[in-house]
Formats: C-alpha cells, structure tokens, sequence
C-alpha cells in the first residue's frame, strides 16, 4: 500500500542536508576555540558527498530520471556536481582565516556553506520547473545571509540588502515566466514540457521564456540584469564574494540547460537571439567597465560580467560542442575566480582589507611566488596561453564558429573585447610586479590556504598545458 | 628518425630551467646565473646534431614529433623543422647564450628571475618555430608576451610601465584575429596542422579577410608601417638583454609568420594585395629610414632601423608573387633567399648594436647621443667593434648586411625599377643614420667628463663581441652554408605553397 522510493538517487542531497544539520548542532554543543570541529564536519561533508558521487556517477550508466520526474542523474549533473564540492571545499579552506581573524566566525558560517552548496546540487538535479525553483531558492536564501555574514560592516549589510532585493525580483521574474509555461503546458516536469511545445505556437511559451530568460540573466548577472553584481561583490566578506562567485554560477549553468535547452528546445531561435544580446553586452560592458575600477573586487566583478557573456557564447552556438564548451567555460571561470579572490584574502587581515588595486602594489617584491600565482590567474582570465583560461575561450568561439550560423561577426566581436580585458587584467599585472610596495606586512600565514592557494593557481598552468583533463569530460556529457 | 626528441628538448629545457630558477629564487644570484648559463649553452650544444641532421636537400618537415594534445578538438603537439625553421631555432639559441652574458653583471634587481624569464621565453620561441599545429604555434606565440612584458616592465628604464603595457597590447591586438582567422580554417579543414591549412582551398573574399588576419598578426610583430610605433617605446625602455631579443628573435617571427602562413596559406589574396605589401615595405625602408636619420636616442636609432631593415625582408618576400607571375623564377627565388638572409643578418646585427649601446649605457647611463662624443679616445676596443657594426648595419660589402639587401634589390630591379631605386635608398639612408650616429658617439674630443671616465670592454664584453663579429663577417663572406639550408624550402615554397588555390581541382599540385 505504500512504497518507499529508491534514496540511492537522492544520497547526496540527503546527506548535504543532514550534515548541515549536524554542523548547525555541534556548533551549539560543541564550545571548541576556533569552531574546528564545525569545520571540520563541513569540510568532510563536501569530501564524503564528493566521493558519493563520484561512486553513484560510476554506478549508474545513464540518465535516471526518479521522483516523478522531478529529479534528474545524469552526466551533466555528475560533472556539476563534483565541481561543486571542489569549489566549495576550496573556498571553504580560503574562509577559515580570514573569518577567523575577524571574529565573524561562527557556525552558521558553515552551515550556511552547506546549504548553499546543498541549493546548488538540487539545482544541477533539477527535472521540473518546481524543483529548479527549490533549489535555486535554497542557494540564493543562503547566499543573501553569508553576504550578510559581517554584520558589523556597513558595506556587508548594504550588499546583503541588494543581494537580496535584487535576487527576489529576479526570483519573481522566473517564478512568474514558470507559471505561464505551465499555463501553456499544464506541466512542470522538464521533458513533457519539451513534449507540449512541440507544434504548438502559443504566446505563452513566447512570454514564459521571456520571463525565466530575464530571471537567468540576473541569477548570471548578465547586461542588463547585472546591476547587483558589482556591489554585491565588493560588500561581501571576500570569501563569500568568493563563493558566490564560483558556486551559484556552476549552479546556473544547470538551471540554463534545463530550462532552455531541455525544455525549450524548440524555442531555440528565440532564445538564441536573447542570447546574443545578453553576450554582447556582457562582453562590453564587463571588459570596458572593468578599465576604470580601483576597488580590485568591483574589477573582479565586471570582469565576471564580461566572462558571462564569453560563456553564454558556447550556448548561442546552440550545439552540443557549444554546450560542452560553455560547461567547460563555467567551470573553469569558477576554479580561476576562486583563485582571485583566494589571493586577496590571503593578502588581507584584520583590520585591513586588500581590496584596492594599489594595495597589491609590489607584491613581486613581497612574495614572488603568490605574484606568480596571482599573474597566472589574471593571465589564465585574460586569455592568454598556456594558462588556462584561453582553453575555453578557445573552445566557445569554435563552437560559434562552428554552428552554421553565421556568427562569425559575433567570434570577431568577442575577440575585440578580450583585448580589452587583456588591458584590465594587464593593469593588475603592471601594480604587482612594476610598482614599489607600500607595506611590508605579513601575508596570510595559514598553512593549509598557502598550500590550497598554490595548488590552485599552479592548476592555471597545469591544466592549462593538459585542458583535457577537465574538457574531456565537458565533451563526454553531450557526446 | 633520429633517437632523442631533439625539438622537445630545445623546447622545454629551457623552459624548465627557468623554471628551476623561479623556485630556487634570488638568494643565491651567483648560481642562478650560472645556471641560466649552463641551460642556455646546453640548448645550444643541442642544435648541433640539429644542424648535422638536418637534409638540405628536402623541403619536408624533419625531426617530426607528434603526440596527440587535445584530441576532441584535433589539436595535436606536433613539431618539426624545414629550411625556414632551422635557422631562426639557431639564431634563437646563439642570441640568448650572448644575452644572460651579456646581462651577468649589469642585473642588480633579482637577476635569477631575469634570466629566468629570458629561459623562459627561449622555450616559447623555439616552440613557435618548431610547431606545426596552429593552435600549438599559437599557444607558443602567445604565451611569449607575458615574459617579455615582465621583462620590460621589471628591468627596463623610467618609462616602461608605458612601453610594455604598449607592446603587449599591441602583439595581443594583432594575434586575436589571427587566432579567429586559424580556428575558422581550422573548422573548415578539420584540423589545425598548419600542413593541411597550406592545401585548403579557399574563395578569394574568405582568403582576403584571413590574409588581412595575418596581416594584422604580423604587421605588428615585424613590424610594418604604420603599426610600428611600440617598437621605439619598446626597444627605449626595454633591459639591453630585451632589445636584442626583441630586434633580433621576436621581429622575425612577424615575418616567419608571412612565409609559414600568409604566403603559402593565402596564396591569391597575397597576390591580390601584394601592391600593397611592397608599398608598405618601401614606406618603412625609406619613410622609416629617415626617420632614424632624425633621432636623438641611440636605441631609438636602431630601432627605427630595424624597421627599416625588416621592411627589406617583406620587400623581398611579397615581390616573388609578381617575379613568378612574370616567370621570372629565380629572380623570385633570389628576393626570397635575400628576405630570409636579412632576417638571419639583421639577429646578428641589430643584437650586436644593441649589445653596443648597452656597454655604453652601462657605463655612463644615458643612451643620448649627445651625451657623448670622442668615445674612442678611451675605449678603441669597443669603437672598433661599433665600427664593424655600424658598417654592417649601412649594408657594407663584406658583412652580412650586405648580403641579403644586395639580393633583394637585385630582384627588385627584374619587378620594376622604382621599388630597386627606392629600396636602394636605404645603401644611403642606411649609412647616414649609422654612420652619422658613430661619428658623433665615438670621434671628436672627450665630451664630457662621464666620457673621461669610460674605461674599454671587459673579458666578458669583448668575449660577447667578437662572437657577434664572427658571425657578421662570416656570412658576409660566406652565405652559401645558409643559403644551401634554405634552398629546398624555398624552391618548395615557390613552386607549391604559392600557387593558387581558389578551386579544390588547383590545390594538392605538388606535394
């Protein structure tokens, strides 16, 4: 009379949700100096849920769709999903000091890490319209309170308060293009969805994707939905700055596919033509904005803008090499910002934030190493080979190029503003190494961040000279 | 064919001896020096059984490697050398050994990291001449400008922040479109290998816009009129160690870039704008030339000079399309064959200059020609050298510089007269800017009391000199060795990469 489903699909959000718990608790219980335990607990639940995966990935050979069609495991979300736990887990070692030494430390920070990251894989897993709204509410809920986590900080509030505002009209433009599809198609699940529109002219489908369009662009921030990212970026403690910019955008490239390549895929010319307006202007307004930024993660942050609009390229191209290199691109942006951002908390301290481009001023001279992995990162942003970051360049213009679409105006268009990103990321570059230092402080001195940050920025160059490591899965999922 | 990957070595040993520096850091300079040394003598040694395996009489790619690189995308790490690769890897090789020796004692500021940048970067360039893959080549190309903006921005003089943010921005302007350019054929070939590019048959308008890719690519690194003006700033700001890697490796590759790509892979295109190439090309031997003429800074002299002798070699290349067209053969050959002898030539001479002023600046620390005068008093060493270096720059027979301009001309002259009359301006402008500028630097009374205080050339300096002098003299009286390596290629060149290939019947002719 009553049968209970299969959990093995749902292991990992399961166990994410009972961590969190657990890390919730233990903090209360538990009065260790430092909160070590809490974690500890965290960073085991992202290794554990990692390796969880990575054996339910091995296990099961092709796509299950359970739970009444809401819940999706197939390749996509594999990738995705062990993406985010590395980015997650690094970020994680990047915020212990620094939340350490600015007394924001408690362990709701954590919990609240994992709840996000827990939003995070619902979202990649998402197979109706319902579920991709749980879990993108469960990541941005979290988001806007770790934003808010500096309380103190009048910056940190103002951004959580933007965060916030921003994030639920955004949440209200998707929620109310969802209804108007389901209207149409009196679904929610992704694949019938698909099935409904087939032959159908409805305004509805037109207006729907209108709407969950707008709502995607501002979840991506991209122009002109971008307002939020630049003080969002800035007024969050920077490994929350961090996070969201790694972990929600990985996130997001899942809900894109869901949403508009899945379910929409006869809509394609329409929502391709979004695209390229959205890419554009991205592209354009990211790079050239980022020139005229003293506040080094305002510059991040257009220059996250920018890199939007290089990563929608690959899904304007609107074929699986296209979809693959915009994966590969959103996954590469995560571990590349991730570690931007990982040098200037490690530059910072209590009481001094590094977030000025002059206060990375002869950083060469203070530690060659940590501007070397500073200028592998910038480089591997910019483009430029063999870092990197010019891979999935590379790959997206192929794919625009490549989609018979004549969209070589647009891979030209593209190209023209990455020199003007070179000039941004080049700026960096020209203070670390050209200009004399101003302080002689001491840089962080964590242990495990110095060796998680050059790990990470080593990865720039590694990767860089072996790309198929990450884009030969990218390839395999949409093969 | 041949045991050890002998390019891979030139390529990455370097490489990871640069690297090797940038790990042990500046707390030993002595070793690290000495390290740099030993690395960069080594890849020299290694061009040896190069230069003794290499067959002179093929046109094809020799010591071949080929590993596949990124195989969803066809991109391959495949290298190999032809007649027109071999030389450059050889210049490259014998200019940075003269480079960390000649930077030994004037590096004060971390010189393990300058010379680390310098292995660094002799990797990248061997790479570009050896690759065959063109998103291989491009990587290689690319990646170059980030130790050379370091090494501008680091070691060069008060006005480098301005000069290399300048330089990059201008070669990374040039290299994006070439990159569209090379994934667009890239797509339509079905694969990157700059080979299959050579046989891709085009319509005119697609070659049009991929030849002017090209252009820009390496009209900017040669550099051609009128996208030249970083090279001054360049070349002013730039470490001495950085003007001779720039003048004599990095120009070079603007205009291998002409006959590995441009030439052979847009065959009719380069016909169609060949008028506008020579035109350019005479605009730097004569505009540019006096220019020089003009100029007050020592480095900027040579600077501009290099443009104008490297617009010899674009002379020399882009004439061949209407020599052949007129079934004048050899005359085409001949300009080739004189372009590439002046790219060889002028490494050795533009270095050379370089290697001059920097002794000078090292001493007294202004490059302004007015700053001295009666040079030779105290150092006749050196003014005999500059002398032998100024006149090879003024094209004297006997010297290298002779050699190819010669060539060029002779060719010139089967085209049209005007291009040989104006090309042959530069015998005149040549020699006033060069020798105008060592009358005021070296003859006349002791100018000033710097100049009392100059003491002549060290062991390691002349060392450095007469190297540079051997070789400009040697191929001044002998060109025929280098001319014998290039000859196939050439020929090849000539006959099968030029040819039209606007239909698919034409192309694959010879092969």
């Amino acid at each position: 009379m009553f049968e209970t489903p299969d959990l093995t699909l749902l292991g990992t959000e399961i166990f994410m949700l009972i961590m969190a718990c657990v890390v919730l608790v233990a903090d209360l219980f538990v009065k260790d100096k430092g909160h070590k335990l809490t974690y500890l607990l965290a960073q085991f639940a992202l290794v554990f849920g990692f390796y969880y995966t990575l054996k339910l990935g091995m296990a099961t050979e092709d796509a299950t769709i359970a739970y009444a069609g809401s819940y999706i495991f197939d390749g996509m979300a594999l990738i995705l999903k062990l993406a985010i736990f590395i980015t997650a887990f690094i970020v994680l070692v990047y915020s212990r000091p620094y939340i350490n030494e600015r007394d924001i430390l408690r362990g709701e920070y954590y919990m609240l890490v994992l709840f996000a990251t827990l939003g995070a894989l619902v979202l990649v897993s998402a197979h109706s319209l319902l579920t991709i709204y749980l879990g993108l509410e469960l990541l941005t809920l979290a988001s806007y309170a770790l934003v808010a986590s500096h309380r103190d900080s009048s910056n940190s509030s103002e951004a959580a308060m933007k965060y916030f505002v921003m994030g639920a009209v955004a949440s209200a433009f998707m929620l109310y293009g969802m209804s108007l599809v389901y209207g149409a198609s009196k679904t929610i699940e992704i694949g019938l969805i698909a099935d409904a529109m087939v032959g159908t002219q409805s305004l509805l489908f037109g207006m729907g994707l209108v709407f969950m369009v707008s709502g995607i662009a501002f979840k991506l921030g991209a122009v002109p939905f971008h307002m939020w990212i630049p003080d969002v970026y800035q007024g969050a403690p920077t490994p929350v700055t961090a996070f969201i910019g790694s972990v929600p955008k990985i996130a997001a490239f899942g809900m894109i596919m869901r949403i508009l390549v899945e379910a929409m895929p006869s809509l394609e010319s329409n929502w391709m033509m979004m695209l390229i307006i959205l890419a554009v202007l991205s592209m354009g307004l990211g790079n050239i904005t980022a020139i005229v930024q003293s506040n080094i993660k305002r510059l991040l942050a257009y220059s996250a803008i920018a890199h939007v609009g290089y990563f929608l390229l690959g899904m304007i191209a609107g074929t699986p090499d296209g979809y693959s290199a915009s994966m590969f691109y959103i996954l590469v942006y995560a571990l590349t910002t991730v570690a931007g951002f990982g040098v200037i908390i490690f530059m910072s301290r209590a009481g001094f934030e590094c977030d000025t481009l002059d206060d990375f001023k002869g950083l060469w001279q203070r530690s060659p190493w940590y501007a070397f992995m500073m200028l592998m990162t910038i480089m591997s942003m910019a483009g430029v080979p063999p870092f990197i970051g010019f891979w999935p360049k590379l790959e997206v213009i192929m794919a625009v190029l490549n989609a018979d679409k004549d969209l070589v105006w647009l891979a030209v268009v593209a190209m023209v503003f990455s020199i003007v990103g070179a000039f941004v990321y080049l700026r960096i570059a020209k203070v670390m190494f050209f200009d004399a230092p101003e302080t002689d402080a001491e840089l962080g001195s964590d242990l495990s961040m110095r060796i998680v940050l050059s790990l990470n920025g080593l990865a720039m160059l590694g990767l860089g000279l072996f790309p198929t490591l990450i884009l030969g899965y990218c390839v395999a999922v949409f093969a | 064919m041949n045991e050890l990957p002998l390019l891979s070595l030139l390529i990455w040993i370097p490489i990871f001896g640069g690297l090797l520096l940038l790990l042990l850091g500046d707390k030993n300079p002595g070793l690290s020096k000495t390290i740099a040394l030993v690395v960069s003598v080594v890849t020299l040694a290694l061009c040896v059984p190069l230069y003794q395996g290499f067959d002179v009489s093929t046109a094809n790619m020799q010591f071949v490697e080929h590993a596949a690189w990124i195989p969803t995308l066809n991109i391959n790490y495949s290298l190999g050398i032809d007649g027109f690769a071999l030389p450059m890897i050889i210049l490259t090789c014998f200019s940075m050994v003269l480079v960390i020796v000649a930077g030994w004692e004037v590096i004060e500021n971390r010189p393990g990291q300058y010379m680390a940048a310098f292995l660094v970067m002799q990797g990248l360039m061997n790479g570009v001449f050896a690759a065959l893959d063109s998103i291989l080549f491009y990587v290689f190309w690319e990646g170059m400008l980030i130790p050379m903006f370091l090494i501008i921005g680091i070691w060069g003089g008060p006005n480098r922040v301005y000069a290399t943010l300048k330089f990059f921005l201008y070669t990374f302007l040039g290299s994006v479109f070439m990159l569209v350019a090379l994934i667009y054929m890239g797509i339509k070939a079905s694969s990157f290998a700059i080979a299959d590019m050579h046989t891709l048959a085009m319509p005119l308008d697609v070659q049009s816009l991929i030849f002017f890719a090209f252009l820009l690519a390496f009209a900017v690194k040669v550099p051609m009129f009128p996208v030249h003006t970083w090279l001054p700033d360049a070349h002013v700001e730039a470490p001495t160690g950085g003007s001779v890697i720039l003048a004599a490796i990095m120009l070079k590759m603007g205009t291998y870039g002409f006959i590995r790509f441009s030439m052979p892979i847009t065959p009719d295109a380069a016909v169609e704008y060949s008028f506008l190439m020579i035109v350019l090309s005479l605009i730097a031997v004569v505009y540019i030339g006096l220019v020089a003429l003009a100029q007050q800074d020592m480095k900027k002299l040579i600077a501009y000079s290099s443009i104008a002798h490297m617009g010899f070699v674009t002379l020399g290349f882009f004439i061949a399309f209407g020599l052949m067209s007129e079934g004048h053969v050899n005359a085409a050959e001949l300009g080739l064959q004189g372009g590439l002898i002046q790219m060889i030539s002028h490494g050795f001479i533009s270095a050379a200059l370089f290697l001059c002023v920097g002794v000078l600046y090292d001493r007294v620390h202004s490059r302004n020609i007015a700053d001295y005068g009666g040079v030779a008093n105290k150092m006749p060493v050196f003014a005999a050298f500059f002398m032998l270096f100024a006149m090879a720059n003024s094209g004297l027979p006997g010297t290298s510089g002779f050699v190819g301009e010669f060539m060029v001309i002779l060719a010139a002259f089967q085209e049209n007269f005007w291009y040989a009359f104006l090309a042959a301006t530069t015998l005149i402008l040549g020699a006033s800017y060069s020798l105008w500028m060592y009358k005021r630097v070296i003859f006349g009374d002791v100018a000033n009391e710097k100049v009392e205080n100059l003491t002549d050339m060290n062991m390691r300096e002349t060392m450095v000199m007469v190297l540079l002098a051997i070789m400009v003299l040697g191929f001044g009286l002998y060109p025929a060795p280098l001319v014998e390596i290039m000859d196939a290629s050439v020929k090849n060149l000539l006959e099968c990469g030029i040819q039209s290939k606007l239909t698919e019947v034409a192309v694959g002719v010879c092969s």
